[in-house]
């Protein structure tokens, strides 16, 4: 099939930046977007330009690397599914695409298609884990966990991390994110001990790395590759409040 | 920032909900309605004096739309400053229509008031403008076709605005969890529901002349 | 050539020896004992982690945007750990077994027991940071079995154990972050291993945003970069898995052991043409309710459900009756491949078997299936296109691990003093097979809990004296990458990095792959050379040095999978055996079967690099507390 591509063009952090229109006619069905990016960037290597720099590394939708935003959609068209995920049956012969850098302040480009999510390690930082030193753990099952708990744990703690929440958010807020890992976290015994003091240093440094203020528009979830659910940020929020409430 | 925003959204909520069962009143025939509209200025006489809790209410209102109005441009500009660049592609709404609109609802809501205050409260912009007589002034207002267009134009968007208003609100206060999450949704849709037809129920009752 | 750090005495004593034996630091001169840490897997992460907290500054790095994407985080089924929560029958003596059989007796003894008696310490770690394993209804860890075990051992999250493992480790090493104690470099490739007075003393790196080349310096490095599979090009690693570390380790004096090793996983989603960029995994547990089958005649283009029983050739129920669809990967991945050199390979290019689940959906209905397997079956779909519940999946082996790495002693040094190798990136622990869900629990065992006390050892011999950057070794290794950058960037020919690595690639899977023969191996050491000769004359990197270029990252990792790879043909040449993943046409059974020798070959092969040919050296291997026995699966 023939595709033409329109991507995001930006040779580092200061430049401008732009659109640049590519035809790609000897695509095919089979291929993942990201090896559509691949057969351009063969031919631009073979012709001596610079190829499109773009993230990506597993390639199975678990990593969070890839990072493209096609149509104006994170991730693309398909539900649930991370770029390198994509395959090309899910477009048509002939059309035009549209692929752009995740935008948003607390992102900014490294060059075409990468940026910079280092502000999501921050978040994690500042209190994303449970404090419990190496070496010295407690018997697994001393405590037992409800199952009904440690599954929502899990949902929660599925997040990969790619940031597709914050590029869909109209406030570039990466509250989805947060919220995920605080959930995670809160919910299960070991880490509920702390889910105060760590709340209120994931939200500050959630503000502190430039995300934009949660409206609730719920853009995040519907682009999110692993559906975290919305509710996450409902249950983050009493998090938040409860601890300022308590912090008094 | 946001709280402040869920709280004055509240207040808002509640006077609003009260205005709509006053409203209603309308069926109930003229005396009715300007009885109801005189016991507004004098709740709580001798106590305070005439108009007193009625201003309590709009002193209380104003400074809820104020603090409103301006989390909203707070939060608008925090938005802004985190996607400086805008994309190329326009983002097609992934989410909810309602979600999506909250900033132009919220204008469209804020000029309908101001005309709305004019119309009703001050009377300068109500085709009979007579004070004291609300019913008068209603029944004058619906009998045009295109001020009953104006209300429903408002009233809808208040309508959409309630909806995601009141759903977000309850997020906001963290009054939600996971398994609480439809549950909400649907309430804060019937709510809005509710409050749409329950507005919209005057002016149109007024235009096809089951009222006036 | 021996190990001699391994603990004398009773096998199940002997890390608790070396514990007590070891040296110890006081808190407040570990903050002047910095260590590098290469690499943020579960044993690179689990090591800075465990290093930061016991005091010691920690300087991390890796190759991608965040330390949570090494690729660990894609690890499916699970991990392994000898609790004996089920009661049937586990023990740390069984684990230390099952591992030792699977590894087709090429493992230490005393490593793959310390490996069983960490197991259980590992669960508890991970528990308590908050990994949310899989639970049963009464809130206690739940299991599940995996191939080469009798018991049902393998702890699990889901589908996506290595996620939450590495997330787990990747919390502990932010916290340390904060805390200041560990400094994380993402985006930072290094390119060669400083070794000052023959002592491991730092790292040359390179900043892949900025494109600058400089320096770290350490009391110690640690290597925890992964494995080496991505020589094949295509296999289940990610697309950034390099050897360079290791390679560039190797070259400046560490021995290269075993480095044939590689694991051919069975049930992987086939090629769909020449555009393929790399290998999906579909676990293990398929082969547990799918039937593997190809039409008994060649060139059968019917649709898979147009083809009636009688024409089908179900070889594995065949060939391994006992076992069936069950036997381990080594044997299914070869007798799928046997399959499709005969012509009978279904789907584009004749390379693949069906996995067929007709039979299970009639017997356990469509809802049990999907409950079983519905994630798995919808990612199928998502890259195939195929709906896997009414047509039969295809699947073909690929690449998955290598089991060989940088020799490591019992302490997982090196042969450079103060080089120590963690997780996948040596060669410790797995033999000439790693068991499913081991990969894992070695990562974790060595960064939480070995190195703790080995690395520590090392540093309380110290100081070992001042190095600064200015130090003549350190001024030429630094220059040395400066050149070699430059050197990829002048070549200024006409082909891509990408098109040599594919063409190794194909070279290595026909030649080096699960089947190996003496004529084959000889084609590509000599073919190896030619490529890389051609590589050197006719490679294209497009830009600069200055600032971010994927071409330049890939090309450089190239040249050194141009040379890795030669080691690894020699060494498959050198073994005239049959182990393992190892599988060399010659050397089998009347049956078909992996013939080892041990008389001759029961050592570990520890290459050493020079200027001119490779020189092995030998590390011969003791079993004192298991009977060598030949696996059989018929
Ligand atoms: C698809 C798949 C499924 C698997 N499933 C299982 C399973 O179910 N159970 C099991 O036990 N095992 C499994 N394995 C094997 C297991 O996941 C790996 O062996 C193990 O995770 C390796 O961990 P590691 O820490 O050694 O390396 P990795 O996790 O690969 O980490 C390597 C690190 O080194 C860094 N790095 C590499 N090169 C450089 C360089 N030159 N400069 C700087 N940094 C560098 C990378 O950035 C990364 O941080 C699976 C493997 C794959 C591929
Ligand atoms: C002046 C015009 C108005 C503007 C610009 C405006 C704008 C907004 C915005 C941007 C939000 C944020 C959405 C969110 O937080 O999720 C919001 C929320 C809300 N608004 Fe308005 N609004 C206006 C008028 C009103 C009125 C008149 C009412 C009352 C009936 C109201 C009720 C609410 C409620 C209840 C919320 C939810 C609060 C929350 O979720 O935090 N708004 N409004
Ligand atoms: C079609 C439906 C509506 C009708 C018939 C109606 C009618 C009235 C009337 C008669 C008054 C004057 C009361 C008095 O001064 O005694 C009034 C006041 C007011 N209305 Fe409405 N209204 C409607 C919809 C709305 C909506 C949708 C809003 C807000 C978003 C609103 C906000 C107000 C406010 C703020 C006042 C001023 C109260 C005061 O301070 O006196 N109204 N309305
Ligand atoms: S919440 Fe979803 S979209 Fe956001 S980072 Fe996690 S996986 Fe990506
Ligand atoms: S889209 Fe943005 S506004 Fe909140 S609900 Fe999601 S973070
Ligand atoms: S490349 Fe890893 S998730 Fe897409």
């Amino acid at each position: 099939m023939k595709l033409t591509l329109r991507i995001w063009r930006q040779k580092g952090p200061e430049d401008r930046g732009g659109m640049v229109a590519y035809d790609v006619p000897d695509a095919s069905a089979d291929m993942s977007f990201l090896e559509l990016l691949d057969v351009l960037n063969e031919r631009l290597t073979a012709s001596g330009e610079e190829p499109v720099a773009f993230d990506h590394d597993c390639r199975e939708g678990i990593c969070g690397a890839c990072s493209l935003v096609i149509d104006g959609v994170p991730h693309g068209p398909q539900k649930a599914t991370t770029t390198c995920q994509l395959h090309l049956r899910h477009f048509r012969d002939g059309q035009s695409i549209d692929v752009e850098p995740w935008r948003a302040a607390a992102f900014p480009v490294v060059k075409d298609l990468v940026v910079d999510r280092s502000g999501l390690d921050r978040i994690i930082e500042a209190g994303g884990y449970v404090t419990a030193p190496t070496g010295a753990a407690p018997e697994a099952h001393a405590t037992p966990i409800p199952k009904a708990d440690a599954d929502a744990a899990f949902e929660a703690a599925t997040c990969i991390g790619c940031g597709a929440c914050v590029a869909a958010c109209p406030n570039g807020s990466a509250m989805l994110f947060t919220a995920a890992k605080a959930t995670h976290l809160g919910l299960l015994p070991q880490g509920k001990v702390e889910q105060d003091t760590r709340v209120d240093a994931m939200i500050h440094a959630h503000d502190e790395a430039d995300f934009g203020g949660c409206t609730n528009t719920g853009e995040c979830t519907a682009v999110c590759p692993k559906g975290i659910p919305l509710g996450v940020i409902g249950r983050f929020n009493a998090d938040v409040l409860g601890a300022a409430w308590r912090g008094r | 920032m946001k709280i402040a925003m869920a709280l004055s959204g509240a207040v808002l909520l509640a006077y609003l909900t009260a205005h709509m069962l006053g409203n209603l009143k309308i069926f109930f025939g003229e005396s009715s309605f300007d009885h109801y509209a005189h016991w507004l200025r004098t709740i709580g006489e001798p106590l305070v004096p005439h108009e007193g809790t009625l201003w309590i209410i709009r002193v209380g209102l104003t400074v809820s739309v104020v603090v409103h109005m301006a989390m909203a441009i707070l939060l608008t500009r925090r938005a802004r400053r985190a996607r400086p660049v805008k994309y190329v592609h326009r983002p097609p709404v992934q989410g909810s229509y309602a979600a999506r609109t909250m900033r132009w609802g919220g204008v469209i809501i804020a000029l309908f008031v101001v005309y709305h205050l004019l119309d009703l409260t001050v009377g300068v912009a109500n085709p009979t403008g007579a004070a004291g007589k609300p019913y008068t002034n209603v029944t004058a207002d619906f009998e045009h076709w295109y001020i009953t267009a104006i209300y429903t134009v408002a009233v809808v968007a208040v309508g959409f605005h309630l909806r995601h208003g009141v759903w977000s609100m309850t997020r906001t206060l963290g009054r939600q969890r996971p398994g609480t999450e439809r549950l909400m949704g649907r309430v804060a849709t019937g709510y809005a529901v509710l409050m749409t037809a329950g507005f919209l129920s005057v002016p149109f009752a007024v235009t096809v002349g089951i009222v006036g | 050539m021996a190990d001699h750090a391994a603990p004398e005495g009773p096998l199940a004593e002997r890390w608790e020896r070396r514990r007590l034996g070891a040296r110890l630091i006081n808190p407040a001169n570990r903050r002047r004992l910095p260590v590098i840490v290469v690499g943020t897997g579960l044993a690179g992460a689990s090591a800075a982690a465990t290093l930061a907290e016991l005091g010691h500054p920690v300087v991390s790095f890796c190759y991608q945007d965040s330390p949570r994407r090494a690729h660990s985080i894609a690890a499916q089924g699970g991990i392994n750990a000898a609790k004996n929560y089920r009661g049937d029958g586990d023990s740390v003596a069984r684990l230390f077994k099952d591992t030792i059989k699977g590894g087709d007796f090429r493992a230490r003894e005393s490593n793959v027991h310390r490996l069983a008696e960490l197991s259980t310490q590992i669960i508890d770690q991970c528990v308590a940071q908050g990994v949310p394993f899989a639970r049963d209804y009464g809130g206690l860890l739940d299991t599940r079995s995996f191939g080469g075990a009798q018991v049902s051992r393998t702890f699990y999250a889901r589908g996506q154990t290595g996620q939450q493992l590495l997330l787990g480790a990747y919390q502990a090493m932010s916290r340390q972050v904060a805390a200041g104690n560990v400094t994380v470099h993402a985006r930072t490739e290094m390119l060669d291993l400083v070794v000052v007075d023959g002592r491991a003393r730092g790292v040359v790196v390179r900043d892949l945003v900025t494109g600058e080349v400089s320096t770290h310096l350490a009391e110690a490095v640690v290597l925890a970069t992964g494995g080496y599979g991505n020589a094949y090009f295509l296999s289940t690693n990610a697309m950034g898995c390099n050897a360079s570390a290791i390679w560039r380790a190797h070259r400046r004096g560490a021995l290269f052991a075993n480095p044939c090793f590689t694991q051919i996983h069975p049930t992987c989603i086939p090629v769909s043409g020449a555009h393929q960029s790399k290998l999906t995994l579909m676990s293990e547990s398929l082969r547990n309710d799918g039937r593997v089958w190809v039409p008994v005649a060649g060139g059968d283009t019917r649709a898979p459900g147009a083809i009636p029983a009688a024409e089908r050739d179900y070889f594995l129920e065949r060939m391994y009756p006992a076992f069936g669809n069950l036997v381990p990967r080594d044997i299914a991945s070869r007798a799928a491949k046997r399959v499709c050199d005969e012509g009978r390979g279904v789907g584009p290019g004749g390379l693949g078997v069906y996995l067929d689940f007709a039979d299970a959906i009639e017997r356990l209905g469509a809802a049990t299936v999907e409950e079983k397997y519905g994630n798995l079956f919808a990612m199928y779909e998502r890259i195939t296109g195929e709906d896997p519940y009414t047509v039969p999946m295809r699947i073909f082996p690929a690449v998955h691990y290598t089991m060989g790495g940088l020799w490591v002693d019992y302490d997982l040094q090196s042969t450079i003093p103060g080089l120590f190798v963690v997780g996948e990136a040596n060669f410790s622990d797995h033999g000439a097979n790693r068991l499913g869900a081991s990969a894992l629990m070695q990562g974790l065992a060595d960064g939480y809990f070995v190195l703790p006390t080995t690395l520590t050892h090392y540093l309380a011999a110290g100081p070992f004296g001042a190095v600064d950057a200015d130090d003549p070794e350190v001024v030429a290794t630094e220059q040395g990458v400066q050149d070699r950058v430059k050197r990829l960037l002048a070549v200024d020919g006409d082909l891509s990095a990408d098109h040599f690595h594919r063409e190794l690639g194909l070279l290595m899977w026909e030649k080096c792959g699960m089947e190996r023969d003496a004529a084959g191996l000889r084609e590509a050491l000599a073919r190896i050379p030619e490529l890389r000769a051609e590589f050197w004359a006719r490679l294209r990197v497009p830009g600069s040095g200055a600032g971010l270029n994927q071409s330049l990252e890939k090309a450089g990792r190239v040249a050194d999978f141009l040379e890795l790879a030669e080691l690894m043909c020699l060494d498959a040449l050198h073994r005239e055996e049959s182990c393992g993943g190892h599988f060399r046409a010659e050397h089998q059974s009347p049956g078909g079967e992996a013939a080892r020798d041990d008389d001759s070959f029961a050592y570990v092969a520890a290459w050493e690099y020079t200027d001119g040919p490779p020189v092995l050296h030998r590390e011969p291997l003791a079993f004192d507390n298991v009977t060598l026995a030949t696996r059989n699966y018929a």
